[in-house]
């Protein structure tokens, strides 16, 4: 009986672990900065379309007394490892010293980091936090020590931040919008799969295809469907736009998974001339691009976050410069063209 | 499905079970009643609602969620709820991508295999249940973590795409080129289900478990063993349907079914079945899960926005649920 009772209790607790391990698996769907958007986009070169960093090549000598700490969530991820390139590039171009720490997504082990850069008396301070929360009294303590704080890609809810660099979802969607458009043969019925309800991914990269739908002049929106961020969902959602569109030329779908869905329904359709274009450049994505199947996507460009972000903490010490709250940085658009420069090497 | 020694005395109807049945039958045309007026209002709204193509699309599209609520029809009819539905799904079709993709496995191996997965799955359920006396929720709540813990861990986050043709043969093929086999399977085993739970004993038995535990277990009935067949039954299911979706696809998804088991509940509740158990049929969970698959295309073909879309949906699901209740105990 007793052993009976404790078990219950045990599974009780088993029960409140699920639950919170469900909730966070769930939030972890509706963030655009999510992690698995990540490894495809290596694309290194690209400096010139910085273009809000118009002051870089002044080779000042107060840049080489400049020295930055880099708090890294993970290095596990490919897509950190190409941002710490770009930073690292960015910081030897300009003379200054990039100090880079690697977290291993401990929120723990990032306080430390950041305790030990506030020591080290850095400069400056880039973090691209592990925790958007648990990130807030490092910022703090940073604050008090007169050290600038810089986010990336993930943003912190609290303290002092200079300035957010993060890729430009808005941007994203409308240079996705208007590449479909354009493959469209610039005229035609199009339809847009959005992504979870109220996502700010969904905002973004919706508002982003709404600028272009509005600029655009001989394509009409039939229809704007969530299928949440899901791929069977797209599925289900593209057959029956096609159902209600029998005109459909092409479609935008707000990420690479609905993308591959609206792939499969078309080709069971048999609608080979439908243009799909998604977001994010997954690797599953880029191989249909690479065969022939989808028309492309959208991949963020984590080497020019880095070296944006090395550039701008520069400016702002050296030169004070000002700073917008939110720095956007450039996505970039994959084709069947270029698509061999995405795909991950093997 | 079963097996003779299964035949146990205490099924055997009288007059109580006689009256509950006809209910039963009853409670089966509330929501079909509800189909039909939902099937009149969009075909009138969209011309292209009632075509052919259409309409093998929704049966199509709500093939996974149907073969999960066959399952959990029976499930709850024995009084009992599987959470896990989902996370089962996700990790049969993962393991088959798996073992036949990753490992080498010939596919039809790694479909069983799959299929298995599914299976112990449910038997796990069972046996937490009945001999951890674990209550259902609690049990399928660890087993829903579990069991997509196991499938992350084994696609390591990532889907796992490009199946044999054969196999994709089960969403490809089309009987005289219009109903794919895949539906064909669905029918299949809801008029498999819907037998075994009206004919055989051992199913008529959940009927009787779901009413009372203990009167049940009093008339001889073996509710233990029952109940584990019935859970590791869902977990096939689960894994059927897993597989289904994996070949739709044609990719095994990590996050495949997430949030899906509060579908199936809804298609079985809708369908006329008691979350306390003892009432439900087949018949009603298809007709169910149709007015779910019904409501989702058809806002689709109106273009309704995903906003409003949600709140029409959880309406329908309220108004389908209170209708059939209130129209139940008029009849008592």
């Amino acid at each position: 009986m007793r052993s009976t009772r404790r078990r219950t209790r045990l599974f009780a607790i088993l029960a409140v672990l699920a639950l919170t391990a469900t909730a966070c698996g769930n939030g972890d769907t509706n963030e655009p900065d999510d992690a698995t958007d990540a490894d495809a986009a290596t694309e290194e070169t690209e400096a010139t379309d910085a273009d809000d960093t118009e002051a870089t090549d002044d080779e000042t000598a107060d840049a080489s007394d400049v020295t930055i700490g880099l708090a890294l969530s993970t290095l596990q991820n490919p897509f950190f490892v190409t941002l710490r390139d770009g930073a690292q590039a960015a910081a030897d171009e300009a003379g200054a010293t990039l100090s880079v720490s690697d977290a291993q997504d401990d929120a723990q082990q990032q306080a430390d980091d950041i305790q030990d850069f506030i020591t080290q008396a850095v400069d400056v301070i880039l973090i691209n936090p592990v925790d958007s929360a648990a990130i807030v009294p490092s910022i703090e303590a940073a604050n008090e020590a007169g050290i600038p704080v810089f986010t990336v890609d993930r943003g912190a809810d609290g303290g002092e931040v200079v300035t957010h660099i993060a890729s430009d979802n808005v941007l994203g969607g409308r240079l996705a919008a208007e590449y479909l458009f354009e493959q469209v043969g610039g005229e035609g019925t199009v339809a847009q799969l959005e992504g979870v309800p109220g996502a700010s991914a969904t905002n973004d990269r919706g508002q982003g295809f709404q600028e272009a739908l509005d600029g655009a002049t001989g394509i009409e929106l039939a229809s704007s469907q969530t299928a949440n961020f899901n791929r069977e969902e797209g599925y289900n959602v593209a057959q029956n736009l096609f159902q209600a569109t029998s005109d459909l030329a092409g479609i935008f779908a707000q990420n690479d998974e609905m993308a591959l869905g609206a792939v499969e329904a078309a080709e069971e359709a048999g609608l080979t001339d439908l243009v799909i274009v998604g977001f994010d450049a997954t690797d599953d994505a880029l191989a249909a691009i690479a065969d022939g199947r989808m028309a492309g996507t959208v991949a963020q460009q984590p080497a020019l976050m880095g070296e944006l972000g090395v550039d701008l903490a520069v400016d702002f010490l050296v030169e004070g410069q000002e700073l917008t709250p939110i720095v956007p940085v450039e996505v970039a658009v994959v084709t069947t063209a270029n698509v061999d420069d995405f795909l991950p090497e093997s | 499905m079963a097996e003779p020694e299964d035949r146990t005395p205490g099924a055997e109807p009288d007059g109580r079970f006689d009256r509950a049945r006809l209910k039963e039958q009853l409670a089966g045309a509330g929501p079909l009643v509800g189909l039909a007026l939902l099937v009149v209002v969009l075909s009138i709204l969209s011309p292209a609602f009632l075509s052919v193509n259409n309409v093998v699309n929704i049966f199509q599209q709500i093939s996974v969620l149907a073969i999960l609520a066959l399952g959990a029809t029976a499930v709850i009819i024995t009084g009992g709820i599987d959470l896990s539905v989902g996370s089962v799904l996700a990790l049969a079709g993962i393991s088959t991508a798996w073992l036949a993709n990753e490992a080498g496995l010939p596919f039809a191996l790694a479909v069983v295999l799959g299929l298995l997965v599914g299976g112990t799955a449910g038997l796990v359920n069972g046996i937490l249940i009945t001999k951890g006396k674990l209550p259902p929720f609690i049990a399928t709540l660890a087993m829903l973590s579990m069991a997509r813990g196991l499938t992350l861990v084994i696609s390591d986050g990532r889907p796992i795409s490009g199946f044999p043709d054969g196999f994709r043969l089960l969403v490809n093929f089309r009987l005289f080129g219009i109903v794919p086999l895949s539906v064909l399977l669905v029918l299949a085993l809801f008029v498999a289900g819907s037998a075994y739970l009206r004919l055989r004993p051992s199913g008529r038995a959940l009927y009787a478990i779901g009413g009372s535990h203990e009167v049940a277990r009093l008339s001889g009935l073996r509710v233990e063993r029952e109940k584990i067949k019935t859970y590791t039954a869902a977990g096939f299911l689960a894994g059927a349907g897993g597989l289904l979706l994996a070949a739709r696809l044609n990719s095994a998804q990590p996050n495949a079914g997430q949030g899906i088991e509060l579908d199936v509940i809804a298609a079985v509740v809708i369908g006329g079945a008691s979350l306390a158990g003892g009432a439900g049929t087949v018949a009603g969970t298809l007709t169910g899960a149709l007015i779910i698959g019904v409501l989702r295309n058809g806002l689709n073909l109106l273009d309704v926005s995903s906003f409003w879309q949600q709140v029409v949906i959880g309406a329908v699901i309220a108004a389908a649920v209170m209708a059939d209740t209130l129209r139940r105990r008029a009849d008592d």
